[in-house]
C-alpha cells in the first residue's frame, strides 16, 4: 500500500462542465433552494436523494433553466449564463437563444416522459435534430434510428407513443434526449411513474449509459440502483446539500443524523 | 288543407337564388379565413406577457362576443363611417363585421386549445432546446388543431348562418334574394324552403368533412 494523496491534485481533475454558485429558488414566499454550490465534471454520475418536496426536481430543473434561478449563477464551460442587470447582480436576464443552447447541451428525461403524442416514435426522436439542429431529414432519421436501437425500440419506430407501455415510452424519451448528443443528461425520477415490472428495463438503459462514461445527474428513490450507478451521492434536505460524498460514504456510512433518519425509511433497500 | 307546391317557380327562380348563393360564399369563406387567422394572433395576444396586449385583446374579444351580431353588422355600415369618415359598401361592412366577430370567437377557441395542452408538452420540447415559436408551431398547435377541429367547424357553420344577416344591409346574398323573391311572387313557402335547402347543402359538407378528419386523426393518437 502506497501513501498516495487521497485526492488527485487540482490540475489533473477534468474542468467542470457545469458550475453552480449561490443558487437560490423562491416560489412566491416558499424558499425551496437555499444557497447551493455545485459542479459536474465530464464522466461524473451524480445521484440526488431526499424527501418528497425537498427541492430535488427544482434543483435539477434549474440546471437546464426549466425553472429560472431566483439568485445565483450557473456557468457552462466556465462562462456564466445570462446577463446581470447593472448594479443588481441578482437580477439576471437570460436571452432565449442562450437558454436553447444550454438545453441542447444539457438534456433532460422527465418522470412523465413528455413524449409528443401526435408524432411517431421515430418522429419524436428526430424532432430535436430537425427543428433545433436543422439537420437534414435523412441524417436525422439515421441518428434517431441508432438511438432507438440502442434503447431496444428499433422495431417500434412507426408506432405512436400512446400505444406503448410506460417503460417503452420512457426509453423513447431517453433516445430522444440522446439523439441530441448532450454533454450532460438529467433524469428526474425516470422510473417513479412506472409499474414495478417496467422499472428494470429503464434502469438497464441508464446503466448502459453509465458504462459508456456519460455525464449524468439522477434524482431517484431507487437507492440500490443509486449505489451502483453513482460516483457521487447528494442528500438534499431543507433546500441545501445536507451531505455529499461517495455512494459508500452517504448511503452506507452517513455522518449526518438527518441522512441516517432518511435512509432508515427505506427498509427494504439493499446493495 | 290542400297546398300545391309550385315546382315551376322554384325552377324559375333558382338561377337568382344561385347568384345570391355565390355572394354568400364570398362573404362566408373570406370572413372565416380572415377571422380565424386574426383570431390566432388575438389568442397569442391574450397569452402574451405584456399586460397591455392581454388587456386590449380581452376587451376586443368581449365586445364582439357580448353584443348581437346584427348590431355589429349595422354598426360597421352606419357608425363606422362617422368615426373614420369612410363609407363602406354594404358588402364590405358585412364582411368586416363577420370577420371581426369570427376573430373574437376564434381567439377563444385557440386560447382554450393552447391552454389545454399539458405543461409537459412545453417542457418536453423546451428541454430539447426548441425555441418558444418552434414549440408552438411543431408541438402545441398541431395538437390544438386536432382537439379544436369540432369547435372550428361549429364556427364555420355559425358564420355561414350569420352571413344571412347581411340581408338587412341589402347585400345581395342568398337570404336577401330569398326575401325579395318571396315578396315578389307571394310564395314564401316555396322560395324559403329552397333557400333552406341551399343553406343545408352549403353547410352539411363542412360538418361532414370535419367528422371525417376527426375520425382519421383519432386513429393516429
Ligand atoms: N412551479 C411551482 N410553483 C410553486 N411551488 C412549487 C413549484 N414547483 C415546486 N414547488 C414547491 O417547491 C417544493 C419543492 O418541490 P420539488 O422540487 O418538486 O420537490 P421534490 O422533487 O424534491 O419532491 C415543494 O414544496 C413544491 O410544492
Ligand atoms: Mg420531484
Amino acid at each position: 500500500m502506497q501513501a498516495e494523496p487521497l485526492s488527485m491534485p487540482e490540475s489533473t481533475l477534468p474542468p467542470p462542465i457545469l458550475q453552480v454558485s449561490g443558487l437560490h429558488k423562491w416560489f412566491g414566499s416558499l424558499h425551496v433552494l437555499r444557497g447551493i454550490d455545485f459542479s459536474v465534471a465530464a464522466g461524473e454520475r451524480v445521484a440526488i436523494i431526499g424527501g418528497s418536496g425537498s427541492g430535488k426536481s427544482t434543483f435539477l430543473r434549474c440546471l437546464n433553466f426549466m425553472e429560472m434561478p431566483t439568485a445565483g449563477r450557473i456557468a457552462l464551460d466556465g462562462t456564466p449564463l445570462g446577463r446581470a442587470a447593472a448594479g443588481r447582480p441578482d437580477e439576471v436576464r437570460y436571452p432565449e437563444g442562450e437558454l436553447c443552447q444550454v438545453r441542447e447541451r444539457v438534456g433532460m428525461v422527465f418522470q412523465q416522459f413528455n413524449l409528443f403524442p401526435h408524432m411517431t416514435v421515430l418522429e419524436n426522436a428526430m424532432e430535436g435534430l430537425v427543428t433545433v439542429k436543422r439537420m437534414k431529414k435523412a441524417e436525422a432519421r439515421e441518428r434517431a434510428l441508432r438511438e432507438l436501437d440502442k434503447v431496444g425500440l428499433g422495431g417500434k419506430t412507426d408506432v405512436y407513443p400512446g400505444r406503448l407501455s410506460g417503460g417503452q415510452q420512457q426509453r423513447v424519451a431517453i433516445a430522444r434526449a440522446l439523439a441530441m448528443e448532450p454533454e450532460i443528461l438529467l433524469f428526474d425520477e425516470p422510473t417513479s411513474s412506472l409499474d414495478p415490472e417496467l422499472v428494470g428495463e429503464v434502469l438497464r438503459v441508464i446503466r448502459q449509459l453509465a458504462e459508456e462514461g456519460r455525464t449524468m445527474l439522477l434524482v431517484t428513490h431507487e437507492l440500490g440502483f443509486a449505489y451502483h450507478f453513482a460516483t457521487k451521492v447528494i442528500f438534499l434536505a431543507d433546500g441545501v446539500f445536507h451531505e455529499v460524498g461517495t455512494p459508500d460514504e452517504v448511503l452506507k456510512h452517513p455522518r449526518q443524523e438527518r441522512t441516517r433518519a432518511f435512509l432508515e425509511r427505506f427498509t427494504e433497500f439493499s446493495f | 288543407m290542400e297546398y300545391s307546391f309550385d315546382f315551376a317557380l322554384v325552377v324559375e327562380t333558382f338561377p337568382i337564388l344561385m347568384r345570391g348563393f355565390l355572394v354568400t360564399l364570398q362573404l362566408w369563406l373570406p370572413s372565416l379565413a380572415i377571422g380565424l387567422a386574426a383570431g390566432f394572433l388575438l389568442a397569442l395576444a391574450r397569452l402574451a406577457r405584456s399586460r397591455l396586449l392581454r388587456g386590449g385583446s380581452l376587451v376586443y374579444i368581449e365586445l364582439f362576443r357580448d353584443t348581437p351580431v346584427l348590431i355589429q353588422l349595422i354598426w360597421f355600415y352606419y357608425a363606422f363611417p362617422i368615426l373614420i369618415g369612410v363609407q363602406l359598401s354594404p358588402f364590405a361592412a358585412a364582411l368586416l363585421a363577420l370577420a371581426l366577430n369570427t376573430s373574437a370567437y376564434g381567439a377563444e377557441i385557440f386560447r382554450g386549445g393552447i391552454q389545454s395542452i399539458a405543461r409537459g408538452q412545453w417542457e418536453g420540447a423546451k428541454a430539447l432546446g426548441m425555441r418558444h415559436a418552434d414549440v408552438l408551431r411543431r408541438i402545441i398547435l398541431p395538437q390544438v388543431f386536432k382537439l379544436m377541429l369540432p369547435a372550428f367547424t361549429n364556427r364555420a357553420v355559425e358564420v355561414a348562418k350569420m352571413s344571412s344577416l347581411a340581408s338587412v344591409l341589402s347585400v345581395h346574398e342568398l337570404m336577401y334574394q330569398g326575401r325579395l323573391l318571396s315578396s315578389t311572387y307571394y310564395r314564401p313557402f316555396e322560395i324559403l324552403t329552397t333557400v333552406a335547402v341551399v343553406y343545408f347543402v352549403l353547410i352539411y359538407p363542412a360538418t361532414f368533412l370535419s367528422m371525417t378528419l376527426e375520425r382519421r386523426m383519432a386513429g393516429k393518437g
